[in-house]
């Protein structure tokens, strides 16, 4: 069988169970005795724990559970209490946003303060995610890459749930928590703004969305077929490239004529990633404060084609002083 | 290695099945219905039209009754409405109506038999109306029904009441709690086509005239007076009385839209302007024949909140972008063409 095929890891090495580098003194402990999972093996590491939870974890995890559960209660009860009709229109289900006339105030707890509690408690509970990231990412003597790319998605959420409401002075304009009413919320907003795809930083953000995809499938693809060669060994090869970093250089050289080098394609691989929701989220928040309308303004900035008109033209029944 | 593959393959097909479940069998059929590269086109099976057109036949009209003889007021009593007809045709118009509104219980659905000029029953007083009201319809609304216009068949299709009409919808029993407020949308129903979308479209645009349009003219933001105040969530309002009417008439959005730009008139297809009367009709017979009516009912008619039955989009299209498909039925009725004089 090829290679190629196989969905799994094919090589398992199982050394000594570890703790991993000693922490400073002044770190928690970290939880859990190492153990192999041999199936888990087959899609990453076959070694679980341990896990290092921290203050700042424990926070985060805190605030998390409690806004996950405030949201799981809001939808029981807005099926009056009914555990079967919660399985069933789970996916309908969802906490709202305070209704368009409380504006920035607070709400009623029944009318969108649950909303506003959760909103805060997700929020809190992210940021504090973001820091453990962070000093995790120190604490080991890394750079804090993984910490800034996640930085990137909470700009996109901060924008649609804080920014965003905000400056149109409205909750109401936020982000159901819901798993079909937040998609309903993307449509509702698009046709809203007079379409969305008129967004220039919208098309931007899709192509580094795509192109995250594209250069993930193209690198991935590439180690996996030098691997016979010891290509995997990709950081190393930065500096010393060894046959199979030529190898892969040489095919995409061949191919189109250029080629990335085991560190730049990673930093490709970073940027797109993070400026995808960068980009997106610039482009949410013009939505509404700066820009109403999107196809209108795409027709002023001429980069609408124009088709022909049906005949006759259809006008507005409503200019024509039509009855009623 | 056989293994693996066996195991894989053991868990990727019913996966794959359990996904094609939730796909259309095919053939799917495009029509297009504007300029190239526009996307405008309406998507069929032939599979579900046929069965639709099956549901969505006109009966045969009765025999025409001669006009000459005595006039229906004259020979009988308490005839409001169509007096001016001659005892013949009056009578072919109570046999047709029988057929479409009470083929099973009869005339005694609406009549008293023992006295037929009676108008104890509630039905007879609402049968009266809905008279006047398809006749307002034919007369007033040639800008939604045209030419065509309708019969009481066009809604009742043999059913003492229509099958489709709409309520004021209940309220959830706790209403009142300070919990699961559902804000009007985020319910499974058939209402607005499984969308977590506002599940009454129909109070605040079909009976009530809240603004439809959420789309501003400009395209920058402008400030206080100049700002375009619509909120998201009025779109999602919008957007699920748009649903309703894709539903109801078995159309996609490029039926009326070029849904590049949804706002514009010049880009839109003719039928547009005909359903922008369409909701100025649903909205007029609500307000001026329904709702007056909501004391005539018995209660077990009502809605949940105690308001009477109202007509949506699909009280008559039931499924077909023209009711009926356009079977031109209501020729034959002269007597439901025009209001009657009082």
């Amino acid at each position: 069988m090829a290679q190629y095929q196989n969905l799994f890891t094919s090589v398992q090495p199982v050394g000594p169970l570890h703790d991993g580098v000693e922490l400073p003194r002044e770190d928690d402990k970290r939880t859990g005795t190492p153990f192999l999972l041999h199936l888990l093996g087959r899609i990453g590491n076959a070694q679980i724990g341990p896990v290092y939870l921290g203050s700042l974890g424990v926070a985060s995890l805190v605030f998390g559970i409690a806004a996950f559960n405030i949201i799981g209660l809001n939808m029981l009860a807005s099926v009056d209490w009914n555990p079967i009709q919660l399985l069933r229109q789970l996916f309908w289900l969802a906490l709202e946003p305070p209704p368009p006339a409380y504006g920035l105030g607070i709400p009623p707890l029944a009318q969108g303060g649950w909303w506003l509690i959760v909103g805060f408690m997700l929020t809190v509970s992210i940021l504090l995610w973001w820091a453990r990231t962070y000093r995790r990412a120190r604490q080991l003597g890394l750079g804090t890459h993984v910490a800034w790319a996640f930085a990137a998605a909470i700009w996109l959420y901060l924008v649609c749930g804080f920014f965003r409401p905000i400056m149109m002075g409205s909750w109401s304009e936020a982000v159901p928590f819901g798993v079909f009413p937040h998609l309903d919320w993307v449509s509702a907003l698009s046709l809203r703004h007079g379409n969305l795809f008129y967004n220039p930083f919208h098309a931007l953000s899709i192509v580094f969305l795509y192109g995250s995809v594209l250069l993930f499938a193209m690198h991935g693809a590439t180690i996996l077929a030098v691997s016979r060669y010891g290509g995997e060994r990709e950081i190393e090869q930065i500096v010393d490239r060894g046959t199979a970093s030529e190898r892969a250089a040489l095919f995409w050289r061949w191919t189109m004529g250029f080629n990335a080098t085991m560190e730049s394609i990673h930093r490709w691989a970073w940027w797109f990633a993070v400026l995808c929701p960068l980009v997106g989220g610039i482009g949410i928040l013009l939505t509404g404060p700066v820009v109403d309308n999107w196809y209108l303004w795409s027709v002023k900035h001429h980069v609408v084609p124009a088709y022909p008109l049906g005949n006759p033209v259809v006008v507005d029944p409503a200019i024509l002083g039509a009855k009623p | 290695m056989k293994l693996t593959i066996k195991l894989a393959l053991s868990l990727l097909a019913p996966l794959a099945a359990g996904l094609l479940t939730g796909c259309e069998r095919p053939p799917i059929e495009t029509v297009q219905t504007g300029y190239r590269g526009t996307g405008m086109e309406q998507i069929y099976n032939p599979r579900t039209l046929l069965k639709q057109a099956s549901l969505n036949q006109a009966p045969a009209p009765a025999d025409a009754a001669a006009a000459d003889g005595p006039k229906a007021k004259e020979v009988y009593q308490n005839v409001q409405v169509l007096g001016d007809l001659s005892v013949a045709q009056f009578n072919r118009h109570m046999a047709s109506i029988t057929q479409w509104v009470s083929p099973d219980a009869g005339c005694a659905y609406c009549h008293n038999t023992e006295n037929f000029a009676d108008d104890g029953k509630y039905t007879k007083v609402v049968a009266r109306r809905m008279i006047q009201m398809t006749q307002s319809v034919n007369q007033d609304w040639k800008s939604h029904v045209a030419e065509t216009g309708v019969t009481c068949y066009t809604c009742h299709r043999g059913n003492n009441i229509p099958t489709n009409v709409w309520f004021a919808p209940k309220d959830r029993k706790y209403a009142n709690s300070a919990m699961g407020d559902l804000a009007g949308q985020n319910s499974a129903t058939q209402t607005v086509g499984l969308t977590s979308l506002p599940y009454d479209p129909f109070t605040p645009y079909l009976k009530d005239a809240a603004p439809i349009r959420v789309n501003g003219n400009e395209a920058m933001a402008g400030i206080g007076n100049y700002s375009n105040r619509t909120s998201t969530k009025q779109a999602e309002h919008t957007y699920s009385l748009m649903v309703h009417m894709s539903e109801s008439l078995g159309v996609n959005c490029t039926y009326c839209h070029n849904t590049r730009n949804f706002q514009g008139w010049e880009e839109s297809r003719p039928q547009r302007v005909t359903s922008w009367y369409g909701i100025r009709m649903a909205r007029d017979l609500n307000n001026d024949y329904m709702e007056p009516l909501t004391k005539t009912f018995p209660e077990h008619r009502l809605g949940p909140k105690g308001d009477v039955a109202k007509v949506n989009c699909t009280t008559c299209h039931q499924g077909a972008f023209k009711p009926l498909y356009g079977a031109a039925m209501a020729k034959d009725y002269p007597e439901l063409q025009a209001l009657a004089k009082p």
